[in-house]
């Protein structure tokens, strides 16, 4: 992926299609290790409801604190060795149980028993997350309700096939998946967006086909409805403000096929990267520590090298192979230390290869001098920091190396601990 | 979940495009050298001398700042090399070692480092050094007193200057075909004219420079002349020969295409280069100087923040209340 040799054009990068990946999802055999966590708020980690030597079955829902409402879904039969408290990007914290699985799955029956009607009750009692969505809230809004549902069936990232290969491999359950969904969102309007390899796989969900251009970044979802819907996102609000969500094709046919088999989704498909570039498609329980799937792909990851979940552009870095696979994990990037480039301090020489790359049209040679120097409420005011769509394309073109994402991110961070966000949106 | 192994871990994205700013500059400045060697070929080792110094010089001063400054070593980004190298290419073949030096002292410390090194330079470096020296030393840019030693073959005087003085009969003997070889006295690095466009093609195709500075102030001058040229041919030569001669082609591929002092938005670089090529003309033809490319784009790098201001709306931008 190194510029072209004559380069007169800003760089175009192609999404790459489950032709590269091949068709097959290999399934990894079961660890014998998981480890769930759940993202949660420091302050409401209190009353610790489960503890070590508990046993879970596979499917049964887990409420780690009796003062909160989150859960999680376990997705094996085994006991609870250890619990621990692990922060992750940004400052945000998690709670994470290990469990020892054994040798067989014995089945919750609670979903089967009691929650196998499609509405939004049991879906928000039941799946604390599907594949691609760790939320489901934002979908299911008593006010003001979603009035259009965007189905994705690109990826988000280069080299990721993890929503194509669902979507290939699963289209039968498309059309139920869609039906669900409709039923619990009460949303009409599905539209589902396809790359143009997997147009009839699309349109065996019995909804409207939009086949979109693989060229990155067209998947991120503000561009998506940008390019479908027309809508012009407002950068300080979110696409469900509007009325719009997106959710993946992955998500639709898991939630399809709960509901016709009886069981909560406790697989997740997803795309490992490996050092010479190669995305191969797998299935993995959610926990599955990262460790386990690479041995068994035969991928040997040593000090130095590095490790990402999600895809080269947008991933994010993890620091351990013990780091579970959680339901929004897409993929996992692992690099050589050959591959790795490091970021550098020098200053920006206004060369303006960043804001030709940039689809969001933001002055990034003005945003990365304030960002420097931590004026974030000027960059969002003056040079439209929240407009940023977070490709990374940025960071990927700057001759000096300067790690303009990363910078980015600081600053939409720095502006929520202070309140910013909420006073623009309001 | 302690690891006994250590993974490099950093935030997104985990690729690049493999560019780098020693490749760049020295790139720019293998596409300067057909100019460079033609003006060597000409001169002989006057020239030869001139260019090598000036290298030197400004990577020494940049050392120099360097340590100065406490900042890191910054000579291998070729930056340096390459304001000495342009600044070389505006000198006439006979300037003398104490100018070259000098020149090189005020490109990299007036014109870049005192204001906190590559990137925050407001002006091209080499242009600060000479319009400095041209302004103190008056007989220094005289190409006609400083070659005065020199005949190769053709009509051994600065065009601009002849033209200046003796209006278009002067220059009617430039041929644009000579011009185009060289075959007219001037600086070491700006009078071959096919070198530097073809440098200067070679530059935005690999997208080393960004082609709306350089077109833009090409048609600039163009239209300008042609202007000045349609409402008095006596005294005012066609668009042809101020493409042709003087700074015009070095100040479009390789001067005011810095980064620093130049816009990046699509539109201000139209501005830009179209403004600069105007006043490039506007000076030499009503202005007292022979030559107005150096002041037409220092006016313009003062102005480029304020023209940088035009840009695209951002994506979802000023619509919070939608």
């Amino acid at each position: 992926m190194k510029k072209p040799f004559f380069s007169l054009t800003k760089p175009k990068l192609s999404y790459s299609g489950i032709d590269d990946t091949g068709h097959d999802i290999q399934e990894i055999p079961p660890s014998d290790r998981l480890f769930l966590s759940l993202k949660c708020k420091k302050q409401d980690m209190q009353d610790l409801a489960v503890s070590t030597g508990n046993e879970v079955r596979t499917g049964q829902r887990l409420r780690p604190f009796s003062g909160m409402e989150a859960y999680l879904t376990s997705p094996a039969t085994g006991v609870i060795t250890d619990v621990s408290f692990v922060t992750g990007y940004f400052d945000q914290s998690f709670v994470s149980f290990s469990v020892q699985a054994g040798q067989r799955d014995n089945w919750d029956a609670e979903f089967e028993q009691t929650g196998m009607k499609p509405d939004s009750e049991n879906v928000l009692s039941f799946f604390s997350g599907l594949p691609w969505i760790s939320d489901l809230t934002p979908l299911i809004r008593k006010e003001n309700p979603l009035n259009t549902i965007l189905v994705s069936g690109l990826d988000q990232d280069l080299l990721v096939a993890t929503n194509q290969l669902s979507l290939k491999n699963g289209a039968e359950h498309l059309a139920e998946g869609i039906d669900c969904l409709q039923k619990i969102t009460g949303v009409n309007k599905v539209i589902v967006a396809v790359p143009p390899s997997l147009r009839s796989e699309g349109e065996k969900g019995g909804v409207e086909v939009k086949v979109i251009e693989p060229v990155y970044p067209y998947a991120i979802p503000r561009l998506l409805i940008k390019q479908i819907l027309g809508i012009t996102a407002p950068a300080s609000r979110r696409l469900e403000d509007l009325g719009v969500g997106v959710v993946s094709a992955e998500a639709v046919i898991a939630l399809g096929q709960a509901f016709s088999v009886g069981k909560p989704p406790i697989a997740k498909v997803l795309t490992v990267i490996n050092k010479e570039n190669r995305p191969i498609g797998v299935r993995a329980r959610i926990g599955t520590p990262v460790r386990h799937i690479l041995e068994s792909l035969h991928i040997t990851v040593t000090e130095g090298d590095r490790m990402v979940f999600g895809g080269p552009m947008s991933g994010s870095g993890i620091y351990s192979a013990e780091m579970p696979i959680g339901p929004d994990t897409d993929a996992i990037l692992v690099q050589d230390k050959a591959q790795v480039i490091p970021a550098s301090s020098d200053p920006c020489i206004n060369c303006g290869e960043c804001v030709r790359a940039c689809p969001a049209r933001l002055p990034v040679n003005m945003l990365i001098r304030l960002l420097e120097n931590g004026l974030y409420e000027e960059a969002a005011q003056q040079y439209d920091l929240l407009s940023c769509i977070e490709c990374g394309l940025c960071s990927y073109v700057c001759i000096m190396r300067i790690p303009i994402f990363h910078y980015i991110m600081l600053g939409k961070h720095e502006l929520a601990l202070t309140g910013y966000l909420e006073e623009s949106n309001g | 979940m302690d690891s006994p192994t250590l993974f490099v871990s950093s935030h997104a994205p985990y690729w690049h495009n493999g560019s780098s700013l020693s490749v760049k500059n020295y790139h720019i400045m293998i596409a300067a050298l057909p100019a460079v060697i033609m003006g060597i070929y000409q001169y002989g080792a006057p020239a030869l001398g001139v260019a090598a110094l000036s290298v030197s010089a400004a990577m020494i001063w940049e050392l120099l700042m360097n340590f100065v400054m406490k900042r890191p070593v910054s000579i291998g980004d070729g930056s340096a090399a390459l304001t000495g190298l342009l600044f070389a290419m505006l000198l006439p073949a006979t300037a003398p070692w104490w100018i070259v030096v000098l020149g090189a002292f005020l490109a990299i410390v007036v014109g870049k480092q005192i204001y906190g090194g590559i990137g925050c330079n407001p002006l091209n470096p080499a242009l600060v050094a000479i319009a400095i020296l041209f302004l103190s030393w008056k007989g220094l840019l005289d190409f006609d007193e400083a070659l005065v030693d020199y005949d190769l073959g053709f009509y051994m005087v600065y065009p601009l200057a002849a033209l200046k003085h003796f209006g278009t009969s002067a220059v009617s003997d430039f041929s644009v075909a000579g011009l185009l070889m060289g075959q007219c006295s001037g600086a070491i690095g700006a009078t071959f004219g096919l070198g530097l466009v073809g440098g200067g093609i070679y530059l935005i195709l690999r997208g080393m420079i960004r082609w709306e500075i350089s077109v833009s102030f090409l048609a600039g001058v163009f239209v300008t002349a042609l202007l000045f040229n349609l409402s008095d041919s006596e005294k005012y030569a066609g668009p042809l020969f101020h493409l042709l001669t003087g700074y015009t082609l070095i100040g479009a591929f390789f001067l005011a295409t810095e980064d620093s002092s130049s816009p990046v938005n699509f539109v201000p670089m139209l501005i830009f280069g179209a403004c600069a090529g105007f006043l490039t003309v506007l000076i030499r033809n009503i202005g007292a100087f022979v030559d107005g490319t150096v002041f037409a784009i220092l006016m313009m790098n003062v102005a480029n923040p304020l023209i940088d201001k035009i840009r695209p709306k951002a994506l979802g931008r000023g619509m919070s209340h939608a």
